[in-house]
């Protein structure tokens, strides 16, 4: 019987299983990471027990430091969330032998499926359809081509171990397959200590549809339907939802089969997923084998919200020793759930992480059918340590446009500051013609390129730029010695107010002109044209300006938050983020050092250039890895290399020059 | 127009048991509806000419200015200031009326620069090629007397083809006064401060040689003495420009530009940086009252005055209308009631408030005298609202001394100390201009309404009086007199000749006002019992 839980994990996903800890009035404890001391899901536990360490590699991956603070908790169970240490069969083992309860499949179930080429081998033995692949050994690249030839162009290149994308590679010609291989063992090997890669046939636009799975000790296993998450950027998924849109009832029943098939084969204990590409682009609808996930699931939430079901409770349950709950039959699904997942990154430049201060991070909508998993709150530090998801937001209701209206409503009115996140490329997509169609697959993303710089509609756009003319020409005027004048006051006036706004890459001139006889009316032009504004209600606090304004004719509410050198104006449309464009320019003193730089934090690689060395445009000069994955650093521009600035094994920083050319 | 009580209705905060002003004016009334539409239309016309002003210069120079890549001297000034701060432009319309172009060919405003009350000065380029006329130079020592009164660093905006040579002889004399007042502001230690965009030669270039700091914006600055034909004249030099006078030569070479700017932009910044660094503080002490606005509406000082000047007011109602919260402590309300004397405080300055409500009596003149000693020994700024027809004259009046206490009120104008603020919101005519603090009697600043009239006496009156020393012998003349001294009595006519810094929207009164408080604070607020015999 678990009466103390430790969850080796960090972010939403400890604040989740703690809630349901809560409920079931078992004390829980947290592990944590230097950088992450003072994120929610450290003040949620019960207790909380220092790791030390600032990557994942000296804290949440280090089975001795888990199972010390297991030991200085007093807990008896642990569970290892998703990630890290979750599908880590030594470590489910070493749970086990220190006497504690393992929240989670057999480390034997883990084995089973932890190799991807062992688990293809199992599932086709079950009888699941699996994709022609093939095992990539030893160092001799040709050997490596054949295996690729005989499964065919294009391929993917995959690490055995892991998952979420790390250390695959896809491969459309036979040239750019050592590059693959040698990128992704080394990625894999960063990300899992498992080198072993393999290949296998690439579907260009399949879908993603996993069944949840769930066994118990009493041979009890049993499925709680499916959930498409064809979504994916970096092969992460972004959005997942039940039901698929695409599946009926017999080819769900097939598909659900095959995996309860699978699960039972190998004797399968607790939570599992079993994860197909599924594909009817030939008019046939086929489905594959992918790999199955032995823990629970990012997504897991879509199948409780359908459910009912609260799946970390039947985790502990199963970790007990219960029968599951429910028998097949007695599974119910209702409605349609859709989960995104908020990361800290922009979509707009290639989904590179972001970093930052959250000034603000709130929720504008709370309804029964919206459910938000946060791993981060107002004023957190987003760092670049661990997986920039921030949060997951889901929302349930009878029909999946209601629930996709929900949610992309939800997530207008989130006010997020200080981090660029992928919000409004969220919402684009949940409001996306294609995508409300059902048409979604693993293409889908690099298909709508128009959807990563999606910003709030023009008429809300307009809003915001209004309300922060308004709150910053009104803050400006305050401030002044004068500020018992109306504000921008003239006698003789010439010419409006200009000042010039920058959202992003977007640059907007806006001039406007405060009439002395209508204190709450302004008039802009912006971009060159003309808006009345009047200004119903403006409360100012400290930081942030509540005003209610009427542009032409519409009146609508607009928050604007001020963080330094940003404003952010939030409204029921949405969210954009202004910087004030500086009326003045110093001159350059002379040309800054040049040459290509870090774009994001990270650790240098491999410098591929020495001092001296000729190059040319988009030779590669530098590998950084950042996030687990791999940036390319090349040159842009012919050159000499002048000087080397970073090493092997360095951390650099953002914008930090790596190599002068000359 | 009707009376105003002082309530007795107490007001907190540190404004003490000061009453607040209550009003008699009806909005809906048809006299006030009637004043309103007089002065708006008296209004329209000032901003009609303050909107040609603008362009003085006429369509075809802007054009050409502006496609030569330069902002107009307005536009140079919105940039030079503070975003988003207030800016009040003095002597919008001088040289109206007079020949020269309205505007006189520049713009003076005062404007908050990284926070500092600056004065700044720029000619308009745009207007014969920013050529200096009488009616500048006036405008110009004008706004310099103020910069220097007031302790306001001094910014020149220079680019000027020099002095308008046919109207030498009307500048070249008067206009020497400018060089001499910038040394001396830089002798009191206020900063000269010189940015010049393009041609600033012969006289023109002991602008920048007279300031303190000087910034010339690269390939448009020319400064020298003499340009290359005078030089061919002269020594016999084949010469250019940009070795004579360039600011690229001035920047590096003579070392009279301390600033090189890469544009006329940088100038600006360079100017901003420049006021940023001088560690400016104002030698007055700073607001000490609440700055409540008034309690009753500002709008309705458009009809608080009448159109016809010769109808008594209650200029209560425009106090009322002009300090904090309507707060006004009357001194002495019993005794000389048409002239108003009484305690408050505008945007958070202390006040003394002269106001006449009639003529100038005996009584009225001790009155007057004795609360300006006051306000002397309290430190405390004074603010008159002329509307004077003059002082009483007649058998009883000679008799019972007026031009004793007509002389006591001029006396103690003349020699008070404290800053001196000048409203005219209508009548100014005879010796009552000078009691209250007249434009020859140096009040830091002085401001009309679009309804003032100013002479020695009524138009209609001085006829009359010609008429009858006379002896009606000349009705034409009298007549033809009687218009040109109603055309010399208006408020146009008077802001033409720098008589006062500016016609103002009634409206903006306290705004205005508030804006020249707080400039007067940058010098020292100091009275005086310093004063001439008061004959008894």
């Amino acid at each position: 019987m678990i009466r103390t839980l430790l969850v080796a994990n960090r972010g939403e996903i400890a604040s989740r299983i703690f809630r349901t800890c809560r409920i079931m009035g078992i004390r829980t404890v947290a592990v944590y990471a230097t950088p992450d001391a003072t994120l929610p899901f450290v003040r949620e536990a019960d207790v909380a027990v220092a790791l030390g360490g600032s990557s994942a590699t000296e804290s949440y991956l280090v089975i001795d430091k888990i199972l010390d603070a297991a030991r200085r908790s007093g807990a008896d169970a642990i569970h290892p969330g998703f990630g890290f240490l979750s599908e880590n069969a030594s470590f489910a083992r070493a749970v086990i032998d220190a006497g504690l309860t393992w929240v989670g499949p057999t480390p034997a179930n883990i084995t089973a499926m932890g190799s991807k080429v062992e688990a293809k081998m199992l599932a086709a033995a079950a009888g699941v359809p699996v994709l022609a692949s093939s095992v990539v050994e030893g160092d001799d690249p040709a050997g490596w081509a054949a295996a690729a030839t005989s499964v065919g162009y294009p391929v993917l290149v995959k690490a055995s171990s892991g998952g979420g994308g790390r250390g695959m590679r896809l491969v459309t010609s036979a040239s750019l397959l050592a590059d693959a291989v040698t990128g992704a063992r080394r990625e894999a090997l960063a990300s899992f200590g498992d080198a072993t890669v393999f290949i296998e046939r690439y579907l260009p636009a399949p879908r993603h549809i996993e069944f949840q799975v769930f066994g118990d000790t009493h041979g009890n296993v049993i499925h709680l339907g499916e959930r498409e998450c064809s979504l994916q950027r970096r092969h992460q998924k972004i959005v997942e939802e039940a039901p698929s849109p695409v599946l009926g009832d017999e080819m769900r029943e097939e598909m659900a089969g095959a995996a309860v098939g699978l699960a039972r084969a190998i004797g399968y204990v607790g939570a599992g997923t079993v994860e197909y590409l599924y594909d009817d682009s030939n008019g046939v609808p086929e489905f594959f084998f992918l790999e199955m996930n032995t823990r629970l699931q990012v997504e897991h939430p879509v199948t409780e919200c359908l459910t009912g079901a609260d799946l970390v409770q039947w985790q502990i349950d199963v970790a007990n020793g219960l029968a599951l709950p429910l028998a097949q039959e007695q599974v119910e699904r209702r409605g349609h759930a859709i989960e995104v997942r908020l990361y800290a990154e922009d979509p707009a430049n290639g989904f590179l992480p972001t970093f930052g201060h959250l000034h603000t991070y709130e929720i504008g909508r709370s309804d029964p059918g919206l459910r938000y998993e946060h791993g981060v709150e107002s004023g957190s530090d987003v760092t670049t340590f661990f997986d920039p998801m921030l949060a997951k937001v889901i929302a349930h209701a009878p029909s999946r446009l209601a629930a996709a209206s929900r949610l992309a409503d939800a997530l207008s009115a989130m006010a997020i500051h200080g981090v660029t996140v992928n919000r409004d490329y969220l919402v684009a997509v949940l409001s996306d013609a294609d995508f409300l169609a059902g048409s979604t697959t693993t293409a889908f993303v690099d298909a709508h390129p128009a959807l990563f710089s999606a910003t709030v509609s023009d008429a809300e756009e307009l809003a915001h730029v209004a309300a922060y003319v308004v709150a910053s020409s009104r803050s400006r005027h305050s401030s002044n010695l004068w500020s018992f004048a109306p504000t921008g006051w003239r006698n003789v006036p010439s010419q409006r107010h200009e000042i010039h706004l920058r959202s992003g890459e977007r640059s907007v001139r806006v001039d406007y002109e405060w009439p002395t006889a209508q204190p709450d009316l302004v008039h802009l032009t912006i971009d060159g044209v003309d808006h009345s504004v009047r200004i119903v209600r403006h409360e100012r606090a400290v930081n942030a300006d509540d005003l209610t304004m009427d542009v032409d004719g519409l009146t609508r509410s607009v928050r604007v938050s001020s963080g330094g050198d940003v404003v952010w104006a939030n409204s029921s449309g949405g969210q954009s983020a202004w910087s004030v464009e500086p009326r003045f320019t110093p001159p350059a003193t002379g040309a800054s050092a040049g040459g290509p730089i870090a774009p994001v934090p990270g650790r240098v690689v491999a410098v591929h250039v020495v001092e001296g060395q000729t190059v040319t445009v988009g030779d590669a000069l530098v590998t950084m890895e950042a996030m687990k994955m791999e940036h390319r650093i090349e040159a842009n521009a012919d050159g000499v290399v002048i000087e080397l600035r970073c090493a092997a094994g360095d951390q650099v920083d953002a914008h930090q020059v790596l190599v002068v050319l000359g | 127009m009707s009376r105003v009580f002082a309530s007795a209705k107490a007001t907190a905060l540190r404004s003490g048991a000061m009453s607040v002003l209550t009003t008699r004016l009806d909005p809906r009334s048809s006299e006030f509806r009637a004043n309103a539409d007089a002065m708006q239309v008296l209004l329209d016309e000032v901003l009609a000419q303050q909107r040609e002003a603008l362009v003085a210069g006429g369509e075809r120079y802007i054009e050409r200015h502006r496609s030569r890549g330069k902002m107009l001297v307005r536009e140079r000034i919105e940039l030079l200031i503070d975003r988003d701060s207030p800016l009040l432009e003095l002597h919008a319309l001088a040289a109206w009326g007079t020949g020269d172009p309205v505007g006189a060919g520049g713009v003076h405003a005062i404007g908050l620069i990284n926070g500092v009350e600056c004065f700044v000065s720029g000619t308009d380029m745009t207007v014969k090629g920013g050529a200096s006329n009488p009616s500048s130079v006036t405008k110009s020592l004008r706004g310099m007397e103020i910069a220097l009164k007031n302790r306001l660093p001094y910014i020149t905006l220079t680019e000027s083809a020099g002095a308008d040579l046919p109207r030498q002889a009307d500048i070249f004399v008067p206009g020497g006064a400018s060089f001499k007042n910038l040394t001396r502001m830089s002798a009191a230690g206020i900063p000269t401060i010189s940015l010049v965009f393009g041609p600033s030669t012969a006289g023109g270039a002991y602008t920048p040689g007279m300031s303190d700091y000087v910034v010339m914006v690269k390939d448009r600055a020319r400064v020298f003495l003499g340009g290359p034909p005078l030089v061919k004249m002269a020594i016999d030099e084949d010469a250019n420009e940009e070795d004579l006078g360039g600011a690229d030569m001035h920047a590096r070479v003579s070392g009279l530009a301390d600033y090189l700017a890469v544009d006329e932009r940088d100038a600006l910044r360079l100017g901003r940086d420049i006021v940023a660094h001088l560690n400016w503080r104002k030698h007055g002490p700073g607001p000490t009252m609440p700055a409540d606005a008034p309690v009753h509406d500002r709008s309705e000082l458009l009809g608080a005055a009448p159109a016809d000047v010769r109808k008594p007011i209650d200029v209560r109602e425009i106090i009322a209308r002009v300090v904090d919260g309507s707060r006004f402590e009357e001194f002495k309300p019993l005794y000389g009631t048409q002239l108003v004397t009484g305690w408050a405080s505008l945007c958070g300055f202390p006040i003394g408030i002269l106001a006449n409500n009639g003529i100038l009596f005996s009584e009225e003149s001790q009155k007057g005298s004795q609360f300006i000693q006051l306000c002397n020994r309290t430190d405390t700024p004074i603010l008159f609202i002329q509307n004077i027809t003059g002082f009483m004259v007649g058998t009883r009046y000679e008799q019972g001394g007026i031009i004793k206490d007509g002389a006591k009120l001029i006396n103690a104008v003349s020699n008070s100390t404290v800053p001196h603020l000048t409203l005219m919101v209508g009548a100014s005519y005879g010796a009552g201009n000078y009691g209250m603090s007249g434009k020859a009697y140096d009040p830091r600043f002085i401001f009309t309404w679009p309804n003032h009239r100013i002479a020695v006496m009524g138009p209609k009156q001085l006829a009359g009086v010609m008429n009858i020393i006379t002896k009606g012998r000349d009705p034409e003349g009298v007549i033809a007199l009687e218009k040109q001294v109603e055309a010399e009595s208006t408020a146009l006519y008077a802001t033409g000749r720098v008589w006062d810094d500016g016609i103002i929207d009634p409206r903006d009164t306290r705004t205005v006002l508030g804006i020249a408080l707080s400039v007067v604070h940058n010098a020292e607020v100091r009275g005086t019992s310093t004063f001439g015999v008061f004959r008894m």
